[in-house]
């Protein structure tokens, strides 16, 4: 037998395994995650909560396009009171979980890591680069300031380790990791979708309400694994790929570049739940046939020396 | 997405109005699979597909409930829809004799189920419920298709057995032989006919309506249990039915993901 281990460390969080659901993905009930947990994710993500409850934009939401998905879903959420209860649940089942949340100011931010913290949460997922919100509530995440400033908030009302997701729209990627990290972020997940939108030539008009979406899918990976290279090479802590893993291979080249587990959005619409335990599966079988014998071996492995 | 101009519009009975389109995928569909529609001035709603022709046309039945089926409903033709779909996992045609239980819309996509029975050569019962004789959408079309085999009912009685179309199938269960049951409408009438087949062993698919955002089984709005309406749905087997039986007729979720009683 073979002493190769999946588990992995991530800012102090034990998990079976580096593979997780994103943000958004799933995340809106307790029985879903389990779900998520029990098709072979390490840890599950929830919805981004916020203060209040919402209802999101309205319907197109999302559209398919060449390569992957924009969606403009507009953080619908029960609203982190509500959702404590479900967050204890799986905590029962024994389901490490990972608390997403926003808010439309830098005290909303901090009073939701402070309700989540006390759900019991294992790590909290800031995020303040959700492109779909940006009219109303601004894009914390677009500028090192910010980053900084919402992630040191958070941090004094956090217990757990707290993730900070970044955007892909912006110049300096490796100064606002650096500006997440200076406020006390624990480890960095990149990235959220990608800004773009889709007109039809017929309605001549753009298809969703919301007019821009965030693109995921295949079409996002080359540039979130970009995103990735230069986070890592910019700070000391922890990095979470995301953006267009579906198969082992696309998880293993995020880890081949410095990101330390990866988590998975729109594989799932293609390949199911199952799609968290075959990529897990895939990247064992990747450590045994190269001889490897933890994830942590091969963590930043194409940067060289 | 892409844009069908609309071949037909038929009223049908209380207001509601069959829209006709022509797709390919959506002539290649499974009954109860759904369309997602959208008239660009409203919201865009998942809609069963009430006619599946492989060789014309395509078809949904709208009531006019709210503002995006009024939009729809406001259509004529030649105008323009967006399609997403078609999407979920559609009947599966099991066993010989088959009882199937239509509650107001529902009867949409048991309709494309029927037509598709008949043409393999079973000969279905269908009983087609509604508030009154003048809710019975479709009632042509299916005396043509299933003749004899449509037995109607209405909750004032206004037109064959008064009462509930759950009532009228339970009764029959008791009276005739039936190897599969197939339940589409209000919830409520949908769990009286899963219980009762429960209780006489008869496997049930019953096709259940939640909030549906993305369609493609990533935002999770329309589940019910760990079951994703839109894509390990819509149509539920008795295992499945078992499995979300705390939530099957008592309980769903509303846009933001909060829980609310439907059982009252």
């Amino acid at each position: 037998m073979s002493q190769l281990s999946l588990a992995v460390d991530l800012a102090g969080l034990r998990l079976r395994n580096p593979v997780m659901n994103a943000a958004g993905v799933l995340g809106i009930s307790s029985r879903l995650l389990r779900r998520v947990y029990e098709g072979g994710a390490g840890a599950v993500v929830t919805k981004s909560l916020g203060p209040v409850p919402r209802s999101g934009h309205r319907n197109p939401t999302l559209v398919s396009v060449e390569g992957g998905v924009l969606n403009a879903m507009g953080l619908p959420n029960p609203g982190a009171d509500y959702f404590i209860d479900a967050i204890r649940e799986l905590k029962r089942d024994g389901v490490p979980v990972v608390a997403s949340f926003f808010g439309a100011s830098i005290e909303e931010f901090r009073e939701v890591a402070g309700v989540l913290s006390d759900a019991g949460a294992d790590a909290l997922e800031l995020n303040c680069s959700c492109p779909n919100v940006e009219e109303e509530m601004g894009m914390l995440g677009g500028d090192p300031v910010n980053t900084e400033r919402v992630t040191a908030a958070v941090k004094e009302a956090a217990k757990p380790p707290v993730f900070v997701k970044l955007s892909p729209n912006v110049t300096d990627m490796a100064g606002i990791a650096r500006a997440a990290e200076r406020g006390g972020a624990d480890a960095i997940t990149a990235v959220n979708t990608l800004k773009g939108m889709a007109v039809d030539v017929d309605l001549r008009r753009p298809i969703l309400t919301n007019v821009t979406g965030g693109l995921s899918g295949p079409a996002l990976k080359p540039v979130a694994l970009r995103c990735v290279w230069e986070i890592v090479g910019a700070v000391d802590i922890p990095v979470i790929g995301c953006g267009g893993v579906s198969y082992w291979r696309d998880a293993v080249e995020y880890i081949l570049c410095g990101a330390s587990a990866v988590e998975i959005g729109t594989g799932v619409m293609e390949r199911g739940f199952d799609v968290y335990g075959e990529v897990a599966e895939g990247i064992r079988r990747y450590l045994e046939e190269n001889g490897f014998r933890e994830v942590g071996e091969i963590v930043g492995l194409a940067r060289g020396g | 997405m892409r844009v069908r101009r609309l071949t037909a519009v038929e009223e049908e009975a209380g207001g509601m109005k069959s829209l006709y389109f022509i797709d390919e995928l959506s002539s290649r569909a499974t009954p109860g699979q759904y369309v997602m529609m959208w008239n660009p001035e409203a919201e865009e709603v998942p809609m069963s597909l009430s006619t599946i022709d492989s060789e014309g046309q395509s078809s949904v039945l709208v009531r006019p409930v709210g503002e995006s089926t009024e939009a729809l409903c406001g259509l004529k033709r030649g105008d323009r829809v967006g399609l997403r779909g078609p999407f979920g996992n559609g009947y599966e045609i099991r066993g010989s004799s088959p009882l199937m239980v239509a509650g107001g819309t529902g009867v949409a996509s048991l309709n494309s189920l029927a037509e598709r029975m008949v043409s393999i050569g079973l000969k279905p019962t269908f009983v087609m419920g509604a508030r009154s004789v003048d809710q019975l959408a479709l009632r042509g079309r299916l005396e043509k298709l299933v003749g004899g085999g449509l037995l109607l009912a209405t909750d004032d009685g206004s037109c064959g057995f008064r009462g509930f179309a759950s009532d009228y199938a339970v009764r029959l269960m008791g009276e005739r032989s039936f190897d599969s049951v197939y339940a589409c409408g209000p919830e409520l009438m949908m769990v009286a006919v899963f219980e009762e087949a429960e209780r006489r062993g008869i496997r049930v698919q019953a096709s259940l309506e939640r909030y549906v955002k993305c369609a493609v089984g990533l935002c999770g709005s329309c589940a019910i249990g760990a079951i994703r309406i839109c894509r390990d749905g819509p149509v539920l087997d008795t295992e499945q039915l078992r499995i979300v039986r705390d939530e099957f007729g008592k309980t769903r979720m509303d846009p933001s993901g909060r829980f609310f009683r439907v059982d009252h």
